[in-house]
């Protein structure tokens, strides 16, 4: 066990300080840390496409893929090592995280390499932002439950239906798209998965606005989309294995950064807020409750150490990963709800002037609804451990071995 | 960066798993639960001939010099056995003590017995139910002789030193007493696991040899220290009660399915993995930050502290649940593991001192 880096990885992290000193400006300690993808002003997004093209024109695009690719070929330790540094400096706010998280290594896997020629130079060079369209308003944990429909017409295929809480749409080139091909099989087996541009007639956008007023997902509706055949990935009806591809990515993805935030800054808070005339730190209850977050915190981040250092060994990303979702969402409810209450009346305020550490923890609070249920909701998550990490029986299912168009949808009527 | 034991390390725990299936399987445990014998001997002594207790002693005093991740690993197989000997008091405390504070002579008197085994050593704190707290400690010492009751002390029945906490001229520190002298007495306590045992011990004059250095800070370090060794027989201890919790509730058919089937279940034994990991996870970091001497380890023991109590408790009480009737009796081994969690959660101080000693360490 060793925690400090390797005479490579120190060498790959003095490269690292020395490209970002050059190119970005350092945080301060009040500069915010940027936004995950909410706000999609122009301004935003152009500072967003910038940043990466310039770190794409300089070989810090995507480290971790393959060179081939316009990788690096980093090893997750060094990913590490340059979001740490990275972190450091001032960046925009991450406008890419679907399309570099799931869609690239999607393509990646399944397409021909003139689909990987045609779309992977301009993902990793930030140049075309890509999303997901595979929820829809009947098919959301029940993916595989999805209705919209894309039938064969010469050399092209015609999508029809709608796709909701697309993440990013309005702002994109391109999407990753599961349809419906075959509705007389069950319905794993009729879907297939094509990459769409997000400019084609017949596609419309409508943002919908978040529970914070933000709008960062939206409806996607299709009226006879005509999608050319080489958009296609993989084999027509094996759409599901493709799209699992994409959903273990996303785990992945989503799953390692939780454990960053060590929620020490709870231990802050507490001594800057009064509680009955003293700090609120130097009250016991106050003090377990942070411990035990904290606590939490740490078992995360040292738990995403561990994980990485077997991802370096060559062992593949387990569902495991489902883990830092999971308990770090809640957690990170849990301490944002703590420290309103700690703030009294002023708790819910959400006026950045007046609410102390400027309304951050009212913030949290307002979007970490939606990271629970975004890319899998604990019950779903818990699913995952309990099926696949710890072997438990799946769930009964009333759909097994029944054509998809035989599915009950609703109640009887 | 690498975040895992060695292959030689992850060897050494195999070889001790392997002994301790064959050797102590939960019967052995339920034995001394149920019989007269205070602790399972030829365990101990099987032990001590594969250099455990002597785990990070030098060799030059008998000890096997493994190193503490490698002790570590060994607590982990200890936990999972529920072995029933003293091993945490007298490995992770008082072994320590004296490696850490003891002078030459102090070394060369009890390192080669405790790491031979031929002599076992404890921990004597607290005095009284409540927090266990530097406060209240009354016992002192006064020209070598020490006066004063500690109640409870985990095996003191059957220790033969003890390294007990007492002030001396209004200071703290740590004694070296040997317990087989003069102005000793014992009394065994019923111990909420009989599998290990514990007494109230009363000094009366008693011969007591100061650890230099083994001030207030001092016994902060030693605490940080037992709490990680001992984090780590907990978790192995919760992995094994979760395991076992598993295996029941697969082959347990209620409703014409087995009872791990239902989402109710299936989702709070997701949540008992996670707090597992988590609890691991924490330990092992508090290893690497011990077994280097890492700023770290003051945080990172309260942390892995913490976490390993409440993971083998929750454990344990969703063991029982899960066992349904069954779980609630005797017979069953889920009570085994009931008692040994709070038995562990309750010595070197409960997560609610911990909890606040994290913070005081944070601010
Ligand atoms: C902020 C945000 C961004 C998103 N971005 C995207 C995106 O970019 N692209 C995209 O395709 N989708 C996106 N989604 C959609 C997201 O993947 C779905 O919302 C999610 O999978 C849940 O589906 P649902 O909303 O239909 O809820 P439902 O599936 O209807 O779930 C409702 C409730 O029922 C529970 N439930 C459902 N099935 C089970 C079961 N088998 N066992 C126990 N409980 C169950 C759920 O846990 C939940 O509590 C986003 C969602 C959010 C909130």
């Amino acid at each position: 066990m060793d925690f400090n880096d390797t005479p490579e990885e120190a060498a790959f992290r003095a490269e690292a300080r020395t490209w970002l000193e050059a190119n970005a400006e350092l945080r301060g300690p009040d500069d915010d840390a940027p936004i995950m993808g909410e706000n999609l002003s122009d301004e935003n997004v152009a500072a967003a496409q910038a940043w990466q093209k310039k770190k794409a024109d300089a070989g810090w695009a995507c480290i971790t893929w393959p060179k081939e690719y316009g990788g690096r070929g980093a090893t997750p330790m060094e990913n590490v090592i340059w979001n740490e540094e990275q972190a450091r400096f001032k960046t925009p706010g991450d406008i890419f995280s679907i399309g570099i998280g799931m869609c690239g290594p999607t393509v990646m896997a399944h397409g021909t390499p003139e689909q990987q020629a045609r779309w992977i130079p301009k993902l990793l060079s930030g140049e075309e932002v890509w999303c997901q369209l595979f929820s829809e308003p009947s098919a959301g944990s029940d993916l595989a439950g999805l209705r919209t429909t894309a039938v064969k017409d010469g050399d092209e295929w015609v999508v029809n239906g709608q796709k909701i809480w697309t993440s990013g749409a309005q702002i994109c080139e391109w999407g990753i798209l599961v349809v419906r091909t075959d509705p007389t099989v069950v319905k794993h087996a009729g879907l297939s998965y094509f990459v769409v541009n997000m400019k084609s007639p017949g596609i419309e956008i409508r943002p919908i606005t978040q529970i914070n007023k933000a709008q960062g997902f939206n409806e996607v509706f299709f009226t006879d989309v005509r999608i050319p055949d080489d958009q296609r990935l993989s084999e027509v009806g094996n759409g599901w294995s493709v799209a699992l591809t994409t959903l273990m990515n996303e785990r992945q993805s989503i799953g390692s950064g939780m454990g960053v935030g060590s929620l020490e800054d709870l231990v802050e808070f507490a001594e800057g807020i009064e509680l009955d005339g003293k700090p609120a730190i130097e009250d016991t209850a106050v003090r377990e409750r942070i411990a035990d977050y904290v606590t939490k915190a740490r078992g995360l981040k040292n738990t995403s150490l561990r994980t990485l250092t077997a991802l370096s060994k060559g062992l593949p990303p387990g569902p495991e990963a489902s883990m830092g979702k999971l308990v770090g969402a809640v957690l990170q409810q849990e301490a944002a709800s703590f420290a309103m209450d700690l703030a009294g009346a002023s708790g819910a305020l959400l006026d950045d002037e007046v609410t102390p550490d400027g309304a951050a923890w009212q913030e949290r609070y307002l979007s970490l609804p939606g990271l629970r249920i975004a890319g899998g909701t604990d019950e779903i998550l818990r699913n995952i451990i309990a099926e696949r990490v710890m072997g438990l029986p799946s769930d009964a299912r009333a759909d097994k071995g029944v054509a998809f168009k035989d599915i009950p949808t609703g109640p009887p009527q | 960066m690498n975040f895992d034991f060695s292959d030689e390390q992850k060897l050494l725990q195999q070889t001790a798993r392997d002994y301790l299936e064959a050797n102590s399987p939960l019967t052995t445990c339920r034995e001394i639960l149920e019989g007269d014998q205070p602790y399972a001997t030829d365990l101990w002594k099987g032990a001590a001939e594969m250099g455990w207790q002597g785990a990070v002693v030098p060799e030059q005093y008998g000890g096997a010099e493994f190193g503490y991740l490698e002790l570590a690993m060994i607590a982990f197989e200890v936990g999972r056995a529920l072995a029933p000997i003293p091993f945490g008091p007298s490995v992770y405390v008082a072994t320590e003590a004296i490696l850490r504070f003891g002078s030459d002579a102090q070394k060369g008197a009890w390192l080669p017995k405790l790491a031979d085994g031929s002599a076992i050593g404890t921990f004597a704190f607290t005095e009284k139910p409540g927090q266990n707290a530097v406060a209240g400690i009354e016992a002192s010492v006064s020209g070598g002789a020490l006066s004063g009751t500690k109640l409870p002390v985990a095996d003191g029945d059957v220790a033969n030193v003890a390294i007990v906490a007492a002030t001396e001229g209004g200071a703290l520190g740590l004694y070296v007493v040997d317990l087989d002298g003069a102005g000793v007495t014992r009394e065994g306590l019923d111990s909420f696991d009989m599998s290990r045992t514990q007494a109230k011990l009363a000094f009366d004059g008693a011969a007591a040899e100061k650890l230099a250095g083994a001030d207030e800070a001092g016994i902060a370090k030693l605490l940080d220290v037992a709490a990680v060794l001992q984090a780590f027989e907990q978790v192995g201890a919760a992995e094994r009660a979760l395991e076992i919790t598993r295996e029941f509730i697969l082959g347990r058919y209620a409703f014409g399915k087995p009872i791990a089937a239902n989402q109710a279940i299936k989702h709070r034994m997701a949540d008992l993995w996670c707090k597992v990991e988590l609890a691991r996870s924490n330990a092992y970091y508090a290893a690497w930050a011990l077994s280097t001497d890492d700023p770290e380890l003051a945080t990172a023991a309260a942390i892995a502290r913490i976490s390993a109590c409440e993971a083998f408790e929750d454990t344990t009480v969703e063991m029982i649940e899960f066992h349904g009737g069954v779980g609630y009796t005797w017979e069953y081994d889920c009570h085994l593991f009931y008692r040994r969690a709070k038995l562990l959660s309750s010595q070197l101080g409960t997560p609610k001192y911990w909890k606040n000693l994290l913070i005081d360490r944070l601010v």
